[in-house]
């Protein structure tokens, strides 16, 4: 394979016919280039959506209380629902196979200060499991843990943006940041790509918040992601029973749609998911389809240029030819074709997705582009075409009598 | 040196079988120059083929240089015509494409030869038949008669026991045809063994021994004086 001499032959063989192996790599180029667009594309497309739901876990379910617009089983409406933490228990008791993380939640709004420096931060007290489903990082320090459960501890996680801009050139970790006149120990420093709002947060643990803010066991919402083994149309069932399990216990009317809202990201998702998987076989289609084209176009061509070489293959095999040399030279002629073309169509493929990308942002397409693992892929079908190409023509070839070729007409 | 025995074969022509060669006995000492004439049919094309193993008789023995020829495998077949065998053709037969160097270099390669050696060998084959000077030219660029001398020096190249030519003079005129055989002759005088088809009796007087085939089968088989062709020229 890497034999200098076999290599010299077969580019001497390609030189002689340059225009005939330019048009035969021009279907592949053509091929390639159509298929990397595409995928692009398809690829910026998919950056849209994820950046629209952000890097929360895709398979959150959030369950908010609210008011009843509807009268039920002797109540009247506009009745206030509000969770506690023994809905917290029923959800685990209830569900506990789907559940992958919960946790409860009580947002405030506080004016937080450390020494001179003051601002206003919402705070939300959350159990411990709520770092997977924000898919926060924990920078420094620690995150809320069992223990501060437990003992209802007054401390803090803090986002990166209020470590900066209260404790600008002071190590926070161990320091105690005031929150509406309270102080509370910070014992750590989280991060969270979806940005800045998101870092501007203080998590504290959610028994310290309902002892502090009147001293009882209301939960304001719950978020919790269903267990990822679960497929979509499993996950949007699991939701609208939780729901309708939830108004039940609640005396909501099945059809009230205020007093428990749900919001399952299962339905999102699977709509989202279920384009790009048709968006992706559309892609896949036209540019299998093209590479086929291309692939016949090269395997007819090298045909053609067997039949035009019977007589040299002839020469070569009375020279002493073994037949497995005539094959290598013919299958690693059409390999090379089929690459080189193929690579340069991905190249300019994947350079005009780089001019244009930007401009396309309107369109719905963020950061069209190929990664690497398209490129190893391309390169590998890229080979395994060029084979494919080949193997009919040196198949041929290989088969080529010398007496036959060398008959004098 | 070459050793036949019975030699039998036959192609399939639709439903009726030809009969093509019908038991050829011919044996060949080393250093000796013969000519098969026949006219065509005559089976002549065919024994050459088959002692250049680019054919399989039916039944028969072949022995060359001590070796059985038999049950050959295609890629056993390159491997001996590589060794033993050099092919001279009518139509020179040279790669298009390849400069006579290259051409001359080939069964080389084949051999598995390093490139500088090759290099080196080809080109005292191309000064031995005298076209050193034109060793990067393509054959487009050759006469008649220097693409002979070059086919010539590739069917030298590999340093074979059996030099094979098939009417190597068929495609020359007159001329040139006699500065081939005074070259083959050469060869011939400096110990190889030649074996060539033609139908020209000038060409043949101009080897030691005349094999007459006709219909499959030796009508004569004599040892002639040799006409040397250094005189015409």
């Amino acid at each position: 394979m890497f034999d200098l001499d076999l290599w010299r032959e077969i580019f001497q063989s390609i030189n002689k016919n340059r225009t005939r192996s330019l048009l035969s790599g021009f279907t592949i180029a053509f091929a390639i280039l159509l298929f990397t667009i595409l995928f692009g594309i398809a690829n910026g497309l998919e950056n849209t959506f994820i950046e629209l739901f952000g890097t929360d876990a895709q398979n959150s379910i959030v369950i908010f209380p609210g008011r009843t617009t509807k009268a039920h089983k002797g109540m009247q409406s506009g009745r206030r629902i509000r969770f506690k933490n023994e809905d917290y228990d029923y959800i685990l008791e209830e569900f506990g196979n789907n559940v992958e993380y919960i946790t409860s939640k009580v947002n405030r709004n506080v004016e937080a200060s450390f020494k001179g420096a003051k601002d206003s931060y919402q705070v939300r007290a959350v159990h411990p499991e709520h770092m997977y489903i924000e898919n926060n990082i924990v920078e420094k320090g620690r995150y809320i843990n069992n223990s501060d459960l437990e003992n209802r501890t007054k401390v803090a996680v803090i986002g990166q943006v209020i470590d900066e801009d209260l404790f600008a050139n002071v190590e926070s970790i161990g320091k105690y940041i005031n929150l509406n006149g309270i102080p509370y120990k910070v014992v750590g420093v989280f991060s969270d790509d979806e940005g800045d709002n998101e870092e501007k947060v203080i998590y504290t643990p959610i028994t310290t918040a309902q002892r502090v803010y009147g001293n009882n066991e209301y939960i304001d919402f719950i978020h919790l992601t269903y267990n990822p083994k679960l497929s979509y149309d499993q996950a949007i069932a699991f939701g609208n029973s939780l729901t309708r399990k939830l108004k039940d216990k609640f005396d909501v009317a099945r059809d009230d749609q205020r007093a428990i809202r749900v919001r399952n990201f299962a339905e999102g998702t699977k709509g989202v998911s279920q384009m790009m998987f048709v968006l992706n076989i559309i892609v896949l289609f036209i540019g299998s389809g093209t590479l086929i084209a291309g692939i016949m176009g090269i395997s007819n061509i090298m045909v053609f240029i067997v039949k035009e070489r019977t007589k040299e293959i002839g020469v070569r095999k009375a020279l002493g030819a073994s037949p497995r040399s005539i094959v290598s030279i013919i299958l690693l002629e059409s390999i090379l074709i089929t690459s080189i073309a193929g690579y340069v169509g991905l190249l300019i493929g994947a350079g005009v997705l780089k001019l244009v990308g930007p401009g396309l942002k309107e369109y719905f397409i963020t950061n069209p582009g190929v990664d690497t693992g398209v490129v190893i892929g391309a390169t590998i079908i890229l080979i395994i075409s060029g084979a494919l190409a080949g193997y009919l023509p040196a198949n041929k070839a290989s088969k080529i009598k010398p007496i036959v070729a060398l008959r004098n007409e | 040196m070459l050793k036949i025995n019975q030699l039998h074969k036959s192609y399939k022509i639709g439903d009726s079988s030809l009969h093509v060669l019908k038991g050829i006995d011919l044996s060949v000492e080393e250093g000796e120059m013969v000519a098969i004439m026949g006219s065509s049919g005559s089976g002549k094309s065919t024994l050459l083929n088959i002692i250049g193993m680019l054919d399989v008789a039916d039944s028969g023995e072949y022995i060359l240089d001590g070796l059985p020829i038999d049950n050959l495998t295609e890629k056993k077949a390159a491997v001996y015509r590589n060794k033993f065998l050099g092919f001279i053709f009518q139509s020179f037969n040279l790669i298009n494409y390849k400069n006579a160097l290259e051409n001359v270099a080939l069964p080389l390669y084949y051999q598995g030869l390093k490139r500088k050696k090759r290099q080196e060998l080809g080109m005292f084959h191309l000064d031995k038949v005298g076209l050193a000077d034109w060793a990067h030219h393509l054959p487009k660029e050759l006469s008649g008669g220097q693409k002979q001398r070059v086919a010539i020096a590739r069917a030298l190249a590999a340093n074979p026991k059996l030099l094979l030519a098939d009417e190597p003079t068929g495609a020359l005129d007159t001329t040139t045809s006699y500065e081939i055989m005074e070259f083959i002759q050469q060869l011939n005088d400096e110990g190889k063994t030649i074996l060539m088809v033609t139908h020209e009796e000038d060409i043949a007087n101009m080897c030691k021994r005349i094999v007459r085939l006709r219909d499959g089968v030796i009508m004569e088989d004599k040892a002639i004086t040799q006409v040397r062709a250094s005189q015409y020229v």
